[in-house]
């Protein structure tokens, strides 16, 4: 019988409080794995703390106690710079807003992760962005500046920036909630078409049921701490 | 530095005219630091080259710097002595051929004799004090440039009549003496001699044009009353600037004060200092003031952009990385500044060195200026370590932006 795989993200008893003359509690105790491969979306209602878990899945925030795990590796005691390296090899994010370099194409913002992570020369880094943005439908728009797309375009462009250095997790947070139902669906059904390629695990933080069907896990969160999932 | 320098060069480009302000903050400090130093450094050095090349560079007086040791107090370790009369010795320096004989074996200096002495001249019943130079005009050329700075007449005239005598211009208006005037001079020792100008000199050093006259040796031996005195001997060293060294080893060997221009004009060259210290101050000022523009810029762009620094980190930039963006800008502002300035500086000195100006130091009819490159060098290098210490704390504070607090707040 062989072993299961490693997580690719391990959350160990995670607590996250944020100090202040009253301390506020995102999230608190949160035990769980997402491993290769899964489409996990984390849902539950506004100021549950299903943000906070995200942050704290992607090493963009730290937690107060407990530990998370990225392929095995404690992060708990890595230096900054340790961990702005893993996200940019290992995590792709997507938020809510597109977050895209307004002075910047499209197509420089998808380089921009290649350019910091420094592997490919610069035609390779320019031929694998044009192929991303290909692939999301955005050839025509490689050259253009954000504020000549439209939103569903925009964030689009987002994803394709997290895809630019191929990472084996993407983290999404609310990324549909400023889009139309149409923009809406697309961008899903984009989404969706990421998890599993190369064993990748995406992890969606949305509201919206309708969508939260559609991954192949729910996590439902609650005043911060993990609950059962509600029955639609 | 690729990602970081395009980051940069795209922010200055999207922010054109602060970054034209900035570039002008930076060109303008250094222009004008470039400016005044060259201007005051120019007027310094043609004030000493005026001295060194009127004055000689040393001067070996026969006076000693220390009274001789009694004889008494060689023999004994305490020693008082009361009622003590000088001896009135036999003035001059002794043997003043064997001295330049020896110094011109060894010391890489031209040396010629004169006699100095104090007088009193009469014109028009007028009394005014000067000192006369009693020389020998072949041998004056050496240690001087006296010969180039007549501007009526020639210094071979003192040859050309008895008691003949050459002043200085502004001594001659004083006294209202023109070429071809007889005057009277009285010595110190009550001496009386009637001579001739034959000349007018003008070196461009107040002090020496308005108190100096100069005369054949014979005719100032006669006024001190000494035949075949020499008391003094005058040096152009073949290196002005090592002339205190040479003059401290002339007074080792002879025994005789030797003084060099440097000692001689110790509270000048001192002035000099303060004078270079007050200017430096005020280029650091003027750099200063140059580099809050850039502060104010670099400021203004991280705060900003605060939101795509979030995003940058989120992404997995590192710290250092978003830090270095920021100096990037500062420095290219500052070196787009430090070209603008050392243009600007360049242009202004030139202009300036175009303006006639009575110098209060000499005759100069322009203002002197020198092209200095240490100038450049100095003013550039302060602009860019103030262009970079002013991006440092915008660009620290850019690089511990939290991105999850600015996602939070967007979102």
């Amino acid at each position: 019988m062989s072993a299961p795989p490693t997580p690719l993200i391990e959350a160990r008893g995670v607590t996250r409080v944020l100090a202040g003359e009253i301390d506020t509690t995102l999230v608190a105790g949160i035990d769980l794995a997402i491993g290769p491969g899964e489409f996990v979306a984390i849902t539950g209602p506004s100021g549950s703390g299903k943000s906070s878990l995200m942050y704290l899945l992607g090493l963009l925030d730290s937690p107060t106690t407990g530990e998370i795990l990225v392929e095995g590796r404690p992060t708990a005691r890595m230096p900054e710079d340790d961990k702005a390296r893993l996200r940019l090899e290992t995590l792709g994010f997507v938020f809510q807003f597109h977050f895209l370099l307004a002075e910047f194409s499209a197509l420089d913002n998808v380089m921009l992760p290649m350019r910091a992570l420094e592997k490919l020369s610069e035609n390779e880094m320019r031929a694998r962005g044009l192929d991303i943005l290909a692939r999301l439908g955005l050839k025509d728009h490689a050259h253009k500046r954000p504020d000549q797309l439209s939103g569903g375009q925009r964030q689009r462009v987002a994803i394709a920036r997290a895809l630019a250095n191929n990472p084996k997790v993407i983290l999404a947070d609310e990324p549909t909630g400023n889009l139309d139902t149409a923009s809406t669906e697309q961008v899903f059904d984009i989404i969706k078409t990421l998890v599993g390629e190369g064993g990748r695990s995406v992890i969606i933080v949305t509201h919206d049921p309708h969508l939260a069907r559609r991954a192949s896990r729910r996590l439902h969160v609650v005043d911060g701490r993990l609950a059962p999932v509600p029955e639609d | 530095m690729g990602l970081a320098l395009d980051i940069a060069v795209t922010h200055i480009r999207s922010r054109l005219r602060q970054t034209l302000v900035g570039v002008l903050g930076v060109a303008t400090g250094v222009g004008f630091s470039v400016m005044m130093a060259s201007l005051m450094e120019g007027s310094q050095r043609d004030f000493v080259a005026q001295l060194v090349d009127s004055l000689p560079h040393i001067t070996i007086s026969d006076e000693r710097r220390t009274p001789p040791v009694q004889p008494a107090s060689l023999l004994y370790d305490d020693v008082e002595i009361s009622n003590l009369s000088t001896q009135d010795r036999r003035r001059g320096i002794k043997n003043p051929l064997a001295v330049i004989s020896e110094l011109e074996s060894w010391a890489p200096a031209k040396v010629a004799p004169s006699v100095r002495a104090n007088i009193l001249l009469r014109q028009a019943g007028r009394d005014v004090g000067a000192v006369m130079l009693g020389i020998d005009p072949r041998r004056e050329v050496l240690v001087s440039n006296i010969a180039t700075k007549m501007i009526e007449g020639q210094l071979d005239n003192l040859l050309k009549a008895s008691n003949a005598v050459i002043l200085g211009a502004r001594l001659a208006d004083r006294l209202g003496v023109r070429v071809g005037n007889t005057i009277t001079i009285s010595s110190s020792g009550g001496k009386t001699m009637t001579a001739t100008a034959v000349g007018i000199f003008r070196t461009g050093v107040a002090q020496v044009d308005d108190s100096q006259i100069y005369a054949l040796t014979r005719s100032a031996q006669i006024l001190a009353g000494q035949t075949g005195l020499i008391n003094e001997l005058r040096l152009k060293a073949t290196d002005a600037l090592g002339a205190r060294e040479l003059a401290t080893r002339i007074e080792a060997e002879t025994g005789y004060k030797s003084v060099s221009w440097q000692e001689a004009h110790e509270d000048l060259l001192n002035a000099f200092n303060i004078r270079n210290f007050i200017m430096y101050a005020v280029v650091g000022a003027i750099l200063l003031v140059a580099s809050f523009g850039t502060y104010n810029i670099i400021s203004t762009i991280t705060h900003e952009k605060t939101r795509d620094i979030a995003i940058m980190k989120s992404l997995g930039l590192r710290a250092n990385l978003v830090r270095r963006i920021f100096v990037i800008e500062a420095l290219i502002i500052g070196l787009i500044g430090m070209g603008a300035g050392f243009l600007l500086g360049f242009l202004m000195t030139k202009g300036l060195g175009a303006v006639e100006f009575k110098s209060p130091f000499g005759d100069a009819t322009r203002l002197p200026v020198i092209y200095e490159p240490l100038h450049y060098a100095l003013a550039g290098s302060i602009a860019l370590a103030a262009s970079l210490i002013a991006a440092w704390l915008p660009a620290r504070k850019a690089a511990s932006v939290n991105p999850v607090d600015i996602i939070r707040g967007a979102s």
